[in-house]
């Protein structure tokens, strides 16, 4: 984001930030403070709890809540520190709230929810949704979400938004009265649109492609590092055992035998260390994650944006056809095929009293039709409008996030690095000494 | 250096050329070898007319000419072997390699030499060697064939590495204070390939090898009964360490083989990020730089994967070989107690002959104290040599890993560095 003006802060719910964590901004991206929700509250996923209960058919279910606190900004920075208010969601009420964001706001590109189940994984992570890993990674996510929200200009204002952060009870209702669901476009309807819209507009048309090319090469990406990861696992698992046979060995030598235990111990914790590096490791994926999953938001608006050129071209095209059909019945010549024409020329002309009744219900429609342009129009401006702007701002907020996340990627192998030194350095010096 | 003194005896051809079945395995291969030696079980070899009347010093003298100070300043013989060949001929293609020797020693005729030898000859020599010298102990040498990998002889890193074991075995050789002034050593040193041939025809006979044979069959079915605590103790190391050395060995082997995998997975890293640039404007330059550091990596990991193939699995894999010839050594030793053992209670049995076994008692008696004497030595010597070499190989091996990790870290350093100019230049985020 180009204005140097703002603050740049990383928002973590846990607030005990290693020194290299606050430097790198390993578990967050960074999230513009300049609007208004963030300059009034402190928004946080503190925590995570299994609940069980009983479910829409009246079945035992176990599933995990999530804490989400508020603050006023003031109160923190004066020092006191008062309770903050806090009420606990599930990720189902996440992604109601998402869904009902995409319906209301379809001209902007709505930030992403953590994934639903854990893929690219690589083996020692588990797939499963109750892993505590997961859970804690879910946590991160949502609550990213919600930073995300909140940070966004138009998204900030939206009072279901609000009343998410802040009512427990009750929210469900309110959002359903919205009757978002009614007003979300059918896949179908959608898709027509797309194979049948004639003139998009082109910077969408190259928004939607470079779309599909992000999402294809960032899952390209994180399903060969995944892999990756699960071989330098390997790699490191292994030295363990130079652990424990450098440790026997040393047992029958005389001279040898302090050397070799202390090598071995070096070995065993170069065998160790393995299991942070990939951890951080996990933090990038998540952060490719995240723009893999906004490569589909991006999509959605692309495809909304067809979906209302289309209705334009349709409204147009209906207004054109009554327009013909005026001029025809107008100058009596008939230039395009009509069942009435056909039928009037079988079995006689009609009345004049009759062809006056349908011109003046054509020039009705044609009024009709005019204004359902003008309308459209304006729609389709409008939303290509607002669209465009959002757009732009989103690339600048991905090209500087991914560019973080790159050089986080970069402190991450450097510190690995560092510590492979430091490792066959000791290990060198005990080998010396053998 | 002087213990030449039981060389003279040795290169006088009359002791047999039995060679102990443990190495048998390793040198008994057709297809190299045109003359078919005969493998005894087992050796009893220096039979008494080894000690013959040049050699009066008693067993207790000779151990000091064992004992020589190990100066590598006062090396002075040199041996090198490379520039590996192919020869053709109309029954064979074989290796050859170049051996060449540099020297001041007196009892070479000249200071330099360049000789060709097969690896045959290097069997040969070693063959003499232990022959001459039942316990004292000899570097191995490099196996055949990689059964495992199906490794083709003519493969360019089978002979590679077989060249520097091979180099590596005769320089065991020409540092061990015995071996080196053995006459055997010599003649592979600095014979032409008629002479070499015509002298390894001087063994004795297939007849004579026949009986010691039976004598050793004997001498092995009996079994050793008191042996010293000592050598028991050096049997007990000897079967740790094999053990130890032999998961070494495989640890290593599967860390290669896991490291080419990892290779294989990263390999793909760096196109993704490349590909990933094309669709991008403002992100294009820091993919395509993160795209060349993962493939910088990529080239070191490689070159860290085969440093440890052709460094440290050899070493590990030599003293995996040199565990089994420990154990043929201590057999051996065995052996010669046992006929020593078995003489003594033939002595107290019978009655006719007296004289005849007390005299071949005596003889073996001195035998026995002399290959104890030799082996307490040279297993100080081995164990020192052992040291040296795995230690300085897992030095090595360390300081390559270092090495490996401070490259990655420049690679990684200099994208980093990259950026801060970039994004300073261009006013963007503050990275104090």
């Amino acid at each position: 984001m180009a204005d140097s003006g703002s603050e740049y802060i990383a928002v973590i719910g846990n607030t005990d930030l290693t020194p290299s964590e606050s430097e790198n901004n390993l578990k967050n991206t960074m999230v513009e403070k300049g609007t208004s929700l963030l300059k009034k509250m402190e928004i946080s996923v503190a925590e995570a709890e299994k609940r069980t209960g009983k479910n829409a058919v009246n079945m035992q279910e176990t599933y995990t809540v999530y804490l989400i606190e508020t603050r006023p900004v003031d109160a923190a920075s004066e020092g006191t520190n008062p309770v903050p208010d806090s009420l606990w969601r599930r990720y189902s009420e996440f992604e109601q709230l998402r869904n009902y964001l995409l319906v209301t706001y379809p001209f902007l590109v709505v930030p992403p929810l953590p994934e639903k189940r854990a893929e690219f994984v690589w083996h020692k992570l588990s797939a499963d949704n109750m892993d505590p890993d997961f859970v804690e990674r879910r946590r991160v996510g949502l609550e990213n979400f919600l930073l995300r929200v909140a940070s966004h200009p138009d998204l900030s204002t939206d009072k279901i938004f609000y009343s998410f952060l802040t009512e427990e009870n009750g929210w469900k209702e309110t959002v359903f009265e919205t009757g978002f669901q009614a007003k979300a476009d059918s896949r179908l309807k959608a898709l027509n649109a797309t194979f049948r819209v004639k003139n998009p507009d082109k910077r969408f048309a190259e928004m939607k492609h470079y779309g599909d090319e992000l999402q294809s090469v960032i899952s390209q990406l994180l399903r060969v590092r995944a892999r990756a990861a699960d071989r330098l696992y390997g790699v490191y698992k292994v030295h363990g055992n130079y652990g424990r046979v450098f440790s026997e060995w040393s047992a029958i030598e005389k001279e040898m035998g302090d050397g070799l235990q202390s090598a071995g111990h070096h070995m065993d914790a170069y065998a160790a260390s393995v299991d942070d590096i990939l951890e951080e490791e996990e933090h990038y994926a998540d952060q490719l994650k995240e723009y893999l999953f906004y490569a589909d938001a991006l999509r959605a608006v692309c495809r909304k944006h067809e979906l209302t050129q289309y209705e334009l071209e349709m409204a147009a095209q209906d207004l054109t056809s009554k327009k013909q059909q005026r001029e025809e019945l107008a100058t009596g010549t008939i230039r395009t095929f009509s069942l009435k024409g056909m039928t009037s020329k079988l079995f006689g002309q009609e009345t004049p009293e009759q062809r006056e009744a349908k011109l003046k219900m054509l020039e009705t429609q044609i009024e009709e039709g005019e204004e359902l342009v003008k309308e459209r129009n304006g729609e389709c401006e409008e939303f290509v409008k607002s669209a465009w702007v959002d757009i732009e701002r989103f690339k600048e907020q991905k090209d500087h996030d991914l560019r973080e996340a790159l050089i986080s990627y970069a402190i991450m192998q450097i510190s690995m690095c560092k510590k492979g030194i430091q490792v066959w350095n000791n290990a060198k010096e005990c080998f010396s000494k053998m | 250096m002087s213990g030449s003194v039981v060389d003279n005896t040795v290169s006088s051809g009359n002791s047999s050329a039995a060679i102990p079945t443990d190495i048998s395995g390793q040198i008994l291969d057709l297809d190299e070898d045109d003359d078919l030696e005969v493998f005894s079980k087992d050796t009893t070899l220096t039979d008494g007319s080894s000690f013959n009347a040049s050699m009066q010093t008693s067993p207790a003298s000779m151990i000091n000419q064992y004992k020589f100070e190990e100066d590598a300043d006062t090396k002075d013989i040199f041996v090198t072997v490379d520039n590996p060949e192919s020869h053709v001929t109309a029954i064979e293609t074989y290796i050859t390699y170049r051996v060449m020797t540099k020297t001041t020693r007196s009892e070479f005729d000249s200071s330099e030499f360049e000789v060709r030898r097969r690896y045959q000859d290097f069997l040969w020599l070693k063959g003499r060697l232990e022959e001459a010298h039942p316990t004292l102990i000899v570097h191995p040498l490099p196996e055949k064939f990689v059964v495992k990998g199906m490794v083709e002889r003519f493969n360019e890193d089978f002979i590679e590495t077989r060249r520097r074991a091979l180099h590596r075995f005769l320089n065991k050789i020409a540092e061990h204070p015995i071996f080196s002034s053995s006459e055997d050593f010599k003649i592979f040193l600095t014979a032409a390939s008629g002479e070499l041939t015509s002298h390894k025809k001087q063994g004795p006979g297939f007849l004579s090898r026949m009986g010691d044979t039976v004598k050793a069959v004997a001498a092995a079915v009996r079994g050793v009964r008191n042996r010293p605590q000592e050598f028991t103790e050096m049997q007990e190391y000897v079967e740790a360490f094999s053990q130890k050395i032999s998961s070494l060995d495989k640890v290593t082997q599967r860390i290669v083989r896991e490291q080419k995998e990892y290779l294989e997975e990263l390999k793909e890293c760096g196109p993704t990020y490349a590909l990933w640039s094309q669709s991008e404007e403002e992100l294009a330059e820091p993919l395509k730089n993160v795209a060349g550091c993962v493939d910088r990596c990529c080239k070191e990991t490689e070159e860290q994967v085969k440093n440890l193939s052709d460094q440290l699995i050899p070493v590990l894999h030599e003293y995996v070989l040199c565990a089994d010839t420990l154990k043929a050594v201590l057999r051996r030793r065995d052996n010669i107690q046992a006929d020593f053992e078995a003489k003594t209670e033939a002595l107290a049995t019978k009655k006719a002959d007296r004289d005849t076994m007390r005299d071949d008692l005596d003889k073996a008696e001195d035998r026995l104290e002399w290959a104890n004497n030799a082996l307490k030595s040279d297993w100080t010597r081995w164990q020192k040599v052992m040291r040296t070499d795995l230690r300085s190989a897992f030095v090595d091996t360390a300081e390559r890993n270092v090495s490996y990790y401070e490259k990655c870290l420049a690679v990684w350093e200099s994208f980093l560095h990259s950026q801060r100019t970039d994004a300073e230049g261009n006013g963007k985020v503050d990275f104090s």
